[in-house]
């Protein structure tokens, strides 16, 4: 045992062990995020080929305006800061999970998943208040010289120029590509956080019933964190993409 | 830190040690059916494999009937595809239906999972010295993901309005638009949904496949001691890993088309006089999207090949490879540019020229390291003590394709002489050549080289023999003509040239790669059967190492069980290629480097 502990210290490519000190799962979770990775890159770069190639992109501090049980007020991105922000803050609960998971401090572990849990929760609620609230808008939209009242959705964008009809300014149909990519990609993206809140709840449970302490190591928990950071991580840029250019 | 994680690997190891040495009574369900050893996971993906490989071949014989008898009628043709070919004649969105299938099949379910899915099971664990994958279960999953996606694009064959017919790369229009062409329609569904079950299959097997050879090596076995299969097997799960998950946002962008009237891929369409309500869409995107793919799947496809085929010279030359770190090096070279290649298939899509340039020189670059690779070969071969095993002959046949498919590839990837050649038999001659025969090759040769190692029985060699100077001559007499069509402007994906001033000549010569493609078919038969019969009747192995080889795989018993080595794993002391080596005809990777022995 100590011999071949020295002699792994010295030729970590040499086999026997693990180049990356890393178990198989770990290893097998990066590549895996890398995987995804292209896969959200993907999506993304179609995204910003269709929207640079049309002048008339809708305005984001004018689509995401809204907050709830704020009534009309104006309120440019105030919500969607809100969502990163709860992501974000379930990050860190995470990152403390993984930390308490290292001291094998189960109640510690308990606590902070249940609090990435439940941030997680509350992003997906929050993204479906907006869509919602986007799907069910009501927006005077001149279609054919007739105004009409037109949602966001995958097929219909209220979002375009604006034009003046009967001596006030109503809006034309955007792109249409605008709601597909909007809609595609934050649920591509809110697929990732359920699937992820799945993940974090079965951890939680077996962190309950005591499987990390009986295998010894809380690794499992690393995993799903690193799962949880990646998704994060893609919010970042689907924020900046949808939100902020 | 670093000592508290090292004793913790180092327990993990043990643990998996232990997992395998308990043996517990298998059942046929268990053993045969969901199987969590790699042993038993590579052959069920290369008899699914197989089974799709007589399918798409079969299709390939059909629409040759077509092409090189257009004005025949078949009537048995009617009793076996009904109201397709009524009258004894092929009907053309059937023909369309059947390239496409043809296409699919060979390229995703026979070369990409049969291909891959069989050697990179069966070797990788067994060569860097492992008792299974990193993970036998995701490997499973693997399998029957494969095995789901095999089974919607088999139903797809069967549905009223047919199966996909818009190609193997399904571009829109047609693939976005159920009213384009009765191929796009339900068969146009499955075939993306099949395909989102393939992808998954291939990430999880990549995965595994990745984290394998990282992490599961024996003592001993660093990465430049491993055999060049092994390298190969690497870099092709790299690139399915990076690329296929661009397939997939594709293929969810075009499900979306289809099914939620978005227009990602479609603007300013016209269908039967109708306008349609879709605007600001691209269809080029998509094919963007699909060639990020695309590209790095021909070397998926060819990597495996490749790489066995070196490991098979080396073996049956009784000599070292030749250079192996430039071949490492090539192999690495090629799988980065297969990533930066991708527009040279959309020279004429009305890409920038400037950018073309570009992808012309990045194109022209891989040139390089496939000459390295050729060069290498060659050099291996030369005055070596070659036996002509059937692997070995094969082995040989993927370097004479793969020389010949190459050097059109030049041609193709110069964009202006590309104008001409783009969508002529010239492509397709191209792409036979190089990727769809020469891979096929390295897999029989892999099938022929490690049949003893997968059953304990040998084929039979008059087959063997047989069936490889039948399908090299034939796949020369096929597809060597049709640069001459391709020169000559003829297009591909026509259902019937004899209708063209200019293409009427070529009747004659398209019936005549018809009657060999027949042929050619036929002796593959004789393949399969010799595959299947052999697994039951073939003469029985007797030696531990029936090659000679250095490899770990030959140190395990004629029959491995689950577990791979009875005992402890062998600790590996020196690279795979020590053949002829000081007065000794080959020394395994497992013994001892000697006091006085030389260097390589
Ligand atoms: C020196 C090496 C190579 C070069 C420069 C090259 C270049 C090209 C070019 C420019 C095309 C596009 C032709 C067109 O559609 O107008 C093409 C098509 C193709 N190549 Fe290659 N190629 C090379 C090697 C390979 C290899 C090694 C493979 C596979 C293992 C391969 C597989 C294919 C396939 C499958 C297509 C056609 C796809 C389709 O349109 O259906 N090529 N090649
Ligand atoms: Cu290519």
């Amino acid at each position: 045992m100590a011999t071949t502990t020295i002699q792994a210290e010295t030729k970590w490519w040499n086999g026997g062990r693990s180049p990356f000190n890393a178990s198989y799962g770990k290893v097998m979770m990066w590549y895996f995020l890398m995987s995804d990775a292209f896969t959200f890159g993907a999506f993304l770069i179609s995204y910003g080929t269709i929207r640079f190639s049309v002048n008339n992109w809708a305005d984001p501090n004018h689509v995401f305006n809204a907050f709830p049980f704020a009534g009309h007020a104006n309120l440019p991105l105030a919500f969607v800061s809100l969502m990163t922000f709860i992501l974000i803050f379930s990050s860190v609960t995470m990152v403390l999970a993984v930390h308490e998971g290292h001291h094998m401090n189960k109640k510690g572990v308990e606590k902070y998943m249940l609090l990435t849990i439940i941030g997680g929760i509350a992003f997906l609620g929050c993204q479906a208040w907006e869509w919602t609230h986007l799907i069910a808008g009501h927006h005077d939209v001149l279609v054919n010289g007739q105004i009409e009242h037109w949602g966001t959705t995958v097929t219909k964008n209220p979002w375009g120029s604006e034009v003046m009809h009967n001596g006030t300014m109503v809006a034309t149909p955007g792109p249409i590509a605008f709601g597909g990519y909007f809609f595609g990609i934050t649920g591509f993206h809110g697929f990732h956080v359920l699937s992820g809140v799945v993940i974090n709840i079965v951890m939680y449970i077996k962190t309950k019933l005591g499987h990390f302490d009986q295998r010894g190591h809380y690794e499992m928990i690393e995993k799903a964190g690193l799962y949880w950071h990646f998704v994060d991580l893609v919010w970042v840029f689907v924020f900046l993409c949808f939100y902020l250019i | 830190m670093s000592s508290e994680a090292i004793s913790h690997g180092t327990q993990a190891h043990a643990m998996h040690d232990d997992h395998h040495d308990h043996h517990h009574h298998e059942t046929f369900i268990t053993k045969y059916v969901f199987s969590q050893d790699h042993k038993m996971i590579a052959k069920q993906f290369l008899v699914t494999g197989i089974i799709w490989a007589i399918i798409g071949g079969l299709f390939s014989v059909i629409f040759r009937l077509q092409l090189g008898y257009p004005e025949s009628t078949f009537p048995w043709l009617e009793d076996f595809l009904g109201h397709w070919a009524q009258g004894g004649k092929l009907k053309p969105e059937f023909y369309y239906a059947l390239v496409t299938m043809h296409g699919t099949i060979l390229v995703f379910f026979v070369l990409t999972a049969g291909l891959s899915g069989t050697f990179a099971n069966f070797l990788i664990p067994l060569q860097i010295g492992a008792r299974d994958m990193a993970s036998p279960l995701l490997n499973m999953l693997s399998y029957w993901f494969f095995f789901i996606a095999s089974i919607i694009m088999f139903a797809s064959l069967f549905v009223q309005t047919g199966p996909a017919s818009g190609g193997w790369t399904i571009y829109p229009p047609l693939s976005a638009l159920g009213e384009a062409s009765s191929g796009s329609k339900i068969g146009m569904d499955l075939w993306l949904v099949s395909m989102a079950m393939f992808i998954v299959s291939s990430l999880l097997g990549g995965l595994n496949y990745i984290t394998t050879i990282l992490n599961m090596r024996t003592k001993g076995m660093s990465m430049t001691r491993m055999p060049l299969t092994m390298w190969g097997l690497f870099f092709t799960a790299v690139l399915g890993v990076l690329s296929f998950p661009v397939l997939l946002s594709g293929a969810i962008l075009l499900l979306f088309d289809r099914n939620l009237g978005t227009s990602f891929y479609l603007s300013d369409i016209v269908v039967a006089g109708k306008i349609l309500p879709n605007e600001g869409g691209s269809a080029i995107l998509f094919q963007h999207l699909f060639w990020f793919l695309g590209h790095p799947e021909v070397y998926i496809i060819l990597l495996p090949a490749m790489s066995m085929a070196s490991e098979i010279l080396s073996v049956n030359s009784r000599k070292p490879i030749f250079g192996y770190m430039a071949m490492v090096g090539s192999i690495f070279a090629i799988t980065i540019l297969a990533f930066l290649v991708w527009a040279h298939h959309m020279f004429v899509t009305g890409l920038n020229p400037f950018l073309g340039s570009f992808f012309v020189l990045l194109t022209l670059l891989i040139a390089v390291p496939s000459a390295i690779k050729v060069f290498n070969w060659l050099t291996t071969l030369w005055r070596g003590n070659i036996r002509f095993t059937p692997g070995m002959m094969f082995a040989i046949g993927f370097v004479s394709l793969f020389i010949s498919g190459g050097l059109t590839g030049i041609f193709l990837g110069n964009s202006s002489l590309d104008i001409h050649l783009h969508d002529t038999y010239f492509v397709v001659a191209h792409f036979h050549i190089v990727m769809g025969v020469a891979s096929f090759f390295g897999m029989f040769a892999g099938v022929y080289h490690w049949f003893p190692k997968m059953f304990g029985r040998y084929l039979n060699n008059t087959l063997a023999y047989i069936h490889f100077w039948v399908t090299i001559i034939g796949a020369y007499l096929i597809f060597w003509p049709m640069h001459y069509e391709g020169f000559a402007g003829m297009p591909r994906r026509y259902y019937d040239y004899s209708n063209w001033e200019s293409f009427k000549m070529f009747g004659g010569l398209n019936e005549f790669i018809s009657f060999v493609a027949m042929i050619v078919f036929a002796v593959q038969l004789l393949f399969v059967f010799n595959f299947f019969y052999s697994i039951f009747k073939g003469r029985k192995v007797k030696s531990q190492n029936p090659w000679g080889s250095n490899t770990l795989e030959w140190t395990t018993p004629i029959n491995p069980g689950h577990g791979n080595w009875p005992g402890e794993i062998p600790e590996v002391h020196r690279w795979p290629y020590d053949y002829s080596k000081d007065g000794k005809d080959f020394i395994p990777q497992d013994v001892p480097v000697g006091e006085d022995e030389s260097k390589h």
